[in-house]
Formats: C-alpha cells, sequence, structure tokens
C-alpha cells in the first residue's frame, strides 16, 4: 500500500498520484442549491506539498472531504493512481482543525485506533505506535489521556494519528487554525519535517497565507462563490523557509493581493513574528 | 532539613488551619443529616407526647427493638436477600435487555424507525399498568415478580443508552469512517464509549426503579418471602414497628444502591476528571 517515495524536487513531480478533474460539488442549503466547488482541475504530483489558500466559503474543506472518499456525490473526477476515489481509505488520511481525540483512549490508544484495520501483528503495531509517538516527541505522554494534553500536543497526537498507517497523502484541514500563534510556528516547522522526512505527499487547507507560502511547494488560491481555483502559485527555490526573506515576502503579497487583500504602503512595511503570523480571515 | 522547614512553617500554617478547618468541614459532612435527623425528632416527640396513637406511630426505640428482635432471630436479614436477590435478577435482565436494544435502536436507524415510536408508546404506559398482564402471562409467583422488576429496570436502561448512541457526535462518525472502522470497533471505540456516561445514567436509575418496583411487586403479587411479604405481615397483624423498620431498611438500601452506583461510574468514567 505505501510505495517508498523518493523525495522528487518541486520540478519533476510525477503528475499522476492524485488527480481532480473537473470537480463539481453543489448543496442543498434549505431548499436552495449553492455551488461550493465548480470545475476544480488540480494535480497533486507524488511527495509533493500543496498549500491550498483561500476565504471562508471557498470550499476548500469540501474539496478535502470529497478527496477523502466521505462525499462521493459530485460531478467530475478524483482519482489515485488513475483509480476513483469511491470511498475513504487508509491510503488517505486527515488532521481535522480540531485535533478529535477520542477523550476517553489514552494518546496510544487513539493512535492505535488509525492501525485497527492494518493486518500487522499486534507487536508491530505497537512498535509503530511508539515511533510515530516518538516522530511528534510526545512518547512520554503514551499513557496520559487527551484532556491532559495542551491544544498543541493534542494536535500532535493527531497528526501521529494520521501518519502511523503511512498514508501515500496526508490532508490537513487548518490543523494549525485554533492553536495560538507560537505554537503554531512551532508546529508548522515540525510538520515540514515530519512530511519532509516521510516523503508523504501533503494536501494543506488553510487562510493563513503565511503558513501557505511557508509549508506548500505550490500554492493554490482559491476564489468563494461558487469555490473556484483562481491561480497556482509555484513557491520556487528562491523562496528560502525564510520568512522574512525578501522573495518570500513578495510571493505572500502576490497571493494576498490575488486574495483581494491590496497592500497599500507595501514598502514601508517591515516583516515582524506578529505580521508573519497574522492570519487571513 | 524537613524539620526546620517544619518548626520553621509550622506553627503559622497549623494556626491558619486550625481556625479555619473543623467547624467548617464538619458543618458541611453533617448538613445533609440534618433535615432527616430533625423529621426522627419530630417522630420521637410525636409519640411521646401523645398528638398521635402510639399504635399508629409507635415511637422509635419499639423499632429500634423489633429490629434488635429481627436481627436476633435472622428472620429479616432473610427476606432481605430474597428481596434482593429478586431485585437484582430482574435489573440483570432488564438492564442487559435495554442497554443491547439501546445499541441496536442507537446504531440502526432502520431499528428505530421500525421501534422507536413503539417504544415511546409503552414509555407513557405506567408501569404498574402491567400489573395484570403480568400476573396472567407469567403468574404472580417468583417469574411473574422477576419480569416486573425487569420491566421496569428496561425502560431507563433503554431510552439512555439509545440517546447516548444517537448523541455521538458527527465529527467522530466522520472520524470512524476516514479510519475505516467497521461497525465492531465503531461499536468498541466510539460508540459505547461514548455512550457510557449515559448507558450508567440509565442504569443507576434502572437500579432505583427495580428496587422500588421489587416491594411493588411483593406487595402487589402472591406473598412470597421479601420485604414486601414482611410489610404485609406487619400490615394484617398490626405490627407498625415492623412496617416502619421495613420502610426504613427500603430507604438505606436505595441510599446504599446509589452511593455504589455513584462509586462505579466515577471509577469507570476516570477520563472525564483527569
Amino acid at each position: 500500500m505505501s510505495t517508498a517515495a523518493a523525495f522528487p524536487d518541486a520540478g519533476s513531480v510525477d503528475a499522476r498520484a492524485l488527480e481532480i478533474q473537473d470537480v463539481s460539488k453543489r448543496f442543498d442549503v434549505a431548499g436552495r442549491q449553492v455551488q461550493a466547488l465548480s470545475r476544480i482541475d488540480l494535480a497533486v504530483g507524488e511527495g509533493e506539498f500543496v498549500s491550498i489558500v483561500g476565504a471562508s466559503g471557498c470550499g476548500k474543506s469540501t474539496l478535502l472531504r470529497l478527496i477523502l472518499g466521505l462525499d462521493t456525490d459530485y460531478e467530475g473526477r478524483i482519482r489515485v493512481d488513475g483509480k476513483s476515489v469511491e470511498r475513504p481509505g487508509l491510503d488517505r488520511s486527515i488532521v481535522f482543525q480540531e485535533h478529535r481525540l477520542l477523550p476517553w483512549l489514552s494518546v496510544e490508544a487513539n493512535v492505535a485506533a488509525a492501525l485497527r484495520q492494518s493486518r500487522l501483528g499486534a507487536g508491530e503495531k505497537r512498535e509503530l505506535v511508539r515511533d510515530h509517538l516518538q516522530l511528534v516527541g510526545l512518547d512520554p505522554f503514551a499513557k496520559a489521556y487527551p484532556a491532559q494534553l495542551s491544544g498543541g500536543m493534542a494536535q500532535r497526537v493527531a497528526i501521529a494519528r494520521a501518519l502511523v498507517t503511512k498514508p501515500r497523502f496526508l490532508l490537513l484541514d487548518e490543523p494549525l487554525g485554533a492553536l495560538d500563534a507560537l505554537t503554531r510556528l512551532r508546529l508548522q516547522d515540525e510538520l515540514l519535517r515530519i512530511v519532509r522526512q516521510g516523503g508523504t505527499t501533503a494536501v494543506l487547507v488553510t487562510h493563513d497565507v503565511d503558513e501557505a507560502v511557508y509549508l506548500g511547494d505550490r500554492i493554490v488560491v482559491m476564489h468563494p462563490h461558487p469555490g473556484r481555483i483562481a491561480t497556482i502559485l509555484p513557491v520556487t527555490s528562491a523562496v528560502s523557509r525564510d520568512r522574512s526573506d525578501p522573495n518570500f515576502i513578495r510571493l505572500r503579497d502576490e497571493v494576498l493581493s490575488w486574495l483581494g487583500v491590496s497592500r497599500a504602503g507595501n514598502e514601508a512595511r517591515e516583516p515582524s513574528v506578529a505580521e508573519g503570523t497574522r492570519r487571513f480571515a | 532539613m524537613s524539620l526546620i522547614t517544619f518548626a520553621g512553617r509550622g506553627p503559622l500554617s497549623r494556626g491558619t488551619r486550625r481556625s479555619a478547618l473543623p467547624l467548617g468541614t464538619i458543618g458541611r459532612h453533617l448538613r445533609p443529616f440534618a433535615l432527616p435527623a430533625a423529621l426522627l425528632a419530630a417522630w420521637e416527640l410525636a409519640a411521646h407526647a401523645g398528638f398521635v396513637d402510639a399504635r399508629f406511630l409507635p415511637p422509635l426505640e419499639a423499632v429500634l427493638a423489633r429490629a434488635v428482635a429481627e436481627i436476633g432471630h435472622g428472620d429479616l436479614a432473610a427476606n432481605l436477600l430474597a428481596s434482593l436477590q429478586r431485585d437484582l435478577i430482574g435489573f440483570a435482565f432488564g438492564g442487559t435487555a435495554g442497554i443491547f436494544l439501546g445499541l441496536v435502536i442507537g446504531f440502526s436507524p432502520l431499528a428505530q424507525r421500525l421501534l422507536g415510536p413503539l417504544l415511546l408508546v409503552h414509555r407513557q404506559i405506567a408501569l404498574f399498568a402491567w400489573v395484570p398482564l403480568i400476573s396472567m402471562w407469567f403468574g404472580g409467583g417468583e417469574t411473574g415478580k422477576i419480569v416486573f422488576i425487569a420491566l421496569a429496570a428496561f425502560q431507563p436502561s433503554l431510552i439512555n443508552t439509545w440517546q447516548g448512541v444517537a448523541a455521538i457526535p458527527r465529527s467522530y462518525r466522520e472520524l470512524a469512517a476516514v479510519l475505516t472502522l467497521g461497525w465492531l470497533d465503531f461499536a468498541r471505540l466510539i460508540a459505547i464509549p461514548g455512550a457510557l456516561p449515559q448507558i450508567f445514567t440509565g442504569l443507576h436509575s434502572a437500579l432505583i426503579y427495580a428496587w422500588t418496583t421489587t416491594v411493588g411487586a411483593e406487595l402487589l403479587l402472591n406473598i412470597a418471602p421479601g420485604l414486601g411479604g414482611r410489610m404485609n405481615e406487619g400490615q394484617h397483624l398490626f405490627h407498625m414497628d415492623l412496617l416502619l423498620l421495613c420502610i426504613l431498611l427500603l430507604g438505606g438500601v436505595g441510599v446504599a444502591f446509589n452511593i455504589i452506583a455513584g462509586g462505579l461510574e466515577r471509577r469507570l468514567l476516570r477520563w472525564r476528571t483527569p
């Protein structure tokens, strides 16, 4: 199930890993049809990190639900390795905005819950759980209950749970949106390290432009009503993972302008940490 | 070293504690007993001052003397055990059936559509309305009594389990889908633990319902060993002290059930108060 991924650079990705073709989705809201997604086309390559950014209501979370296979009532095609997605599968896992840990299970049992359908032996499962708790630095808290953890710790457990099945695709639905600014910055680095290390293909939905630029190999900017792709911007290697780098700031401003936020007095501004973590709502 | 710190801090902390603690905590611990004690005092006063006929309300010491005598020859203890046994068998049957059916209805929308309305109607029927039917179908003996008690325990455990499972948040159902859990894993990992607080609430009331119904069954159906039987005896032989002793005992058992159930609940739901 988990093919060992090489570490392709953004230029030479195999664009067939995840294909979203001409996907439209309508909802029935109080008897009225609402177009949530309109003609989405997106191909994600093996090992790529794609950030999807947009204002609330642009359908970005809906798109993740469709990729997961939680909702199959849509037009168009979503394919993994050329095969249509029909239901949830362990090759695609997700980290939600709220950690969604089961409060009655210990940290390790929460992570192990993701392995219920796996055919591995009990010993191997235990090892996997331990390894992944180590990966997020929470192995000393294996026996703790979610209510005893801070928000950031709980979200790290959720990340471990999402990764323990060694999924090909890690879907991130504003995973750091509910955390405080400092924890968010720290977890962004951690997320980047973990995803790079495992060669996992990641799709991140966020409304934090800074986060999208910092983590993504490509940035998909979406517009709302109906939800559609406005543009896709590559994050070139010139943009280092340095929030105060001029290239970084230029790209962030470009994304912001695509989102309709004019940046008057651009030149005079100095990027600060507070600015760097500024959320676009 | 510890001696020094103790000597240094001791007097002050002890001093403040002495002034703050004793009266407050003792008062707080005694508060629940204030009203019962006042009632007992009123009872005693009424019996002795001749406000009431002592034949109808014997003084406390007469009840106490009856208790001592009963403990002596072990009659009441045997009756209490017979009642408790009947109660717990009925509770076990009714509670298990209620939880099982509650889970089925909670899980299956089809079962809910089929059985839901019926069960809601069933809920509206007073428990004691079943007595004639039960005694016709199962007889007034042991079987009929246990069926009646089981019926009392069934209702609260069913309704609470059902509601508990139905209240599992959508986000957890979604999680189960994402983790591709089968229905058995969903029940084991999510639905049952999630509904457990409600299931306990149901079992807790089932325990109390079953106990009150046990006495009802013993009074309304055939006379058999049990507290209800002794109360019948007390009524017919005009032994008011025995009757009052039985009532006190019934209350005592109910309180004991409450304490045991509360303790179990706290132990099993530890994750809620880490």
